[in-house]
């Protein structure tokens, strides 16, 4: 309280809020650890639904651009997430997407291989756990005896949040990576010269292969593709050299390569590097040549050990894929 | 229903493009639903460009190169192989029926042949319905 005094500058304003996401961006935030309590002191939390108890009618309330930062994190799944996208970017003076759902749709853009009614279908009729003979399914708008209950419209599709409103930052990771969470929030803090809007901070520009530690060869051929359970690997060599597939090449830089550290290869979290803007397609390319292979039927075999290429190339990142960006 | 398909076309420099160039100059008639791309070698097709074409709306990619052992480049239309059926996998994966994307080796001297390939696939394309745009944008409630 007696340090409140003597910061000469007013606190900033500090939002954290969650869409369709799993939590774990928010808790990412709290990872700082006693780098939070530097956080507090700088900036007041004025909405962060997983800390503090503050209703969307207060931040509703809330008058335009009061709120200097908001960290958004989470992909745009229904109408909910949609709205309190749309009240976060009016109330934000800098409004980030905050990890890979935001930034590029993450792993519930992975719904986007499927129709609603395919995954309805599925949710409300087939699962194995499932009993519904009177096939109910979640209406928005529903009349019962004691009035009219909406619950949020369910989208067809999942879209990134730069796909619904203006975003000026994008911080990627999955979650992002504290420290660089830190970084960023200092420079915002301190007023430090910020980049030109729409640029990816808390990353790097290259690839994840620049630093990984892992030695590498000239030989990159493989007859085939394992999946990580399949094959043990040798800890020190290069995950592809090894028939693993590993996205570092197709993945930006920044998280500090923590997967290969321990062991296991790049899902692609931090989305692609400034060269290239779609990192499945990317990497789709690199793995392809890497097949030893000029024969048809070979060829085949090979792809035919990469059992879900569109899970693993598009892992986050389908909804802002070449294919699927609005 | 029958429509009329829009296919790109990626053709090699050397040896699909020469030989589209011939069915032209030999005047041979053939469905105008394809539209041609021209890159050095097919090998240089990257995922990206097939996917892109059907982003844009494309109802067929064709992918044409070399026959193998002929590349000017000696290997990329192994290259251009390799890619291809990866991409396939992904594309039926991403809900893009086979019969769409293509791959035909064509040499210089098929004109024939590459007219040939232009009508058997628009005459499939058009039999199957139009290829379904992804809804990209929520209506608003």
């Amino acid at each position: 309280m007696a340090s409140d005094s003597k910061i000469a500058k007013p606190k900033l304003k500090l939002a954290v809020y969650w869409a369709s996401s799993c939590g774990g961006c928010c808790v990412s935030v709290l990872d700082t650890h006693e780098k939070l309590l530097d956080i507090v002191a700088a900036a007041d939390p004025v909405f962060w639904p997983i800390a503090m108890d503050i209703k969307y009618h207060d931040v509703e309330a809330m008058e335009d651009q009061s709120i200097d930062l908001t960290l958004f994190n989470g992909a745009v799944r229904n109408s909910e997430n949609r709205h309190m996208a749309r009240v976060l970017r009016d109330k934000s003076k800098i409004l980030v997407a905050y990890g890979a759902c935001a930034g590029m749709g993450g792993i519930p853009g992975l719904a986007n291989f499927f129709t609603k009614e395919d995954l309805f279908r599925r949710v409300y009729d087939d699962s194995e756990s499932t009993v519904n003979p009177d096939r109910i399914r979640p209406m928005p708008v529903s009349e019962v005896p004691e009035g009219t209950l909406e619950i949020p419209g369910f989208f067809n599709r999942v879209y990134a949040l730069d796909q619904v409103v203006e975003v000026d930052y994008y911080i990627p990771g999955c979650p992002p990576q504290s420290e660089r969470l830190i970084e960023v929030f200092t420079a915002v803090v301190t007023g430090a010269n910020l980049p030109p809007k729409g640029s990816v901070v808390g990353a790097g520009e290259k690839t994840n292969c620049e630093d990984c530690l892992r030695i590498k060869s000239e030989n990159k051929k493989v007859s085939r593709f394992y999946r990580p359970w399949e094959i043990q690997e040798d800890k020190k060599s290069c995950f592809l050299e090894q028939g693993i597939i590993c996205m570092g090449p197709a993945t930006r830089s920044g998280c500090g390569v923590r997967c290969v550290a321990g062991n296991s290869p790049c899902r692609g979290c931090y989305g692609p590097p400034s060269t290239t803007d779609d990192a499945g397609a990317r990497m789709m390319a690199a793995i392809s040549s890497m097949i030893d292979s000029d024969q048809p039927e070979t060829i085949d075999e090979a792809v035919s050990t990469i059992a879900d290429p569109g899970g693993l190339f598009y892992r986050f990142s389908l909804p802002a894929s070449i294919l699927e960006k609005p | 229903m029958n429509h009329s398909p829009t296919i790109i076309a990626f053709l090699c420099n050397w040896c699909a493009y020469t030989g589209a160039d011939l069915a032209g100059t030999s005047r041979l008639h053939y469905a105008p639903n394809v539209r041609i791309i021209r890159v050095m070698c097919s090998g240089r097709i990257e995922p990206a460009f097939v996917l892109k074409a059907f982003r844009e709306g494309a109802d067929g990619v064709l992918v044409c190169g070399c026959h193998p052992g002929d590349c000017h480049y000696q290997e990329g239309n192994y290259k251009c192989l390799r890619q291809f059926k990866l991409l396939q996998k992904f594309t039926q994966q991403a809900g893009i029926e086979k019969e769409r994307l293509r791959l035909e080796w064509i040499s210089a001297s098929e004109g024939q042949q590459f007219a040939e390939l232009v009508n058997s696939m628009t005459e499939l394309l058009s039999l199957m319905p139009r290829k379904k745009q992804k809804i990209l944008q929520e209506v608003e409630p």
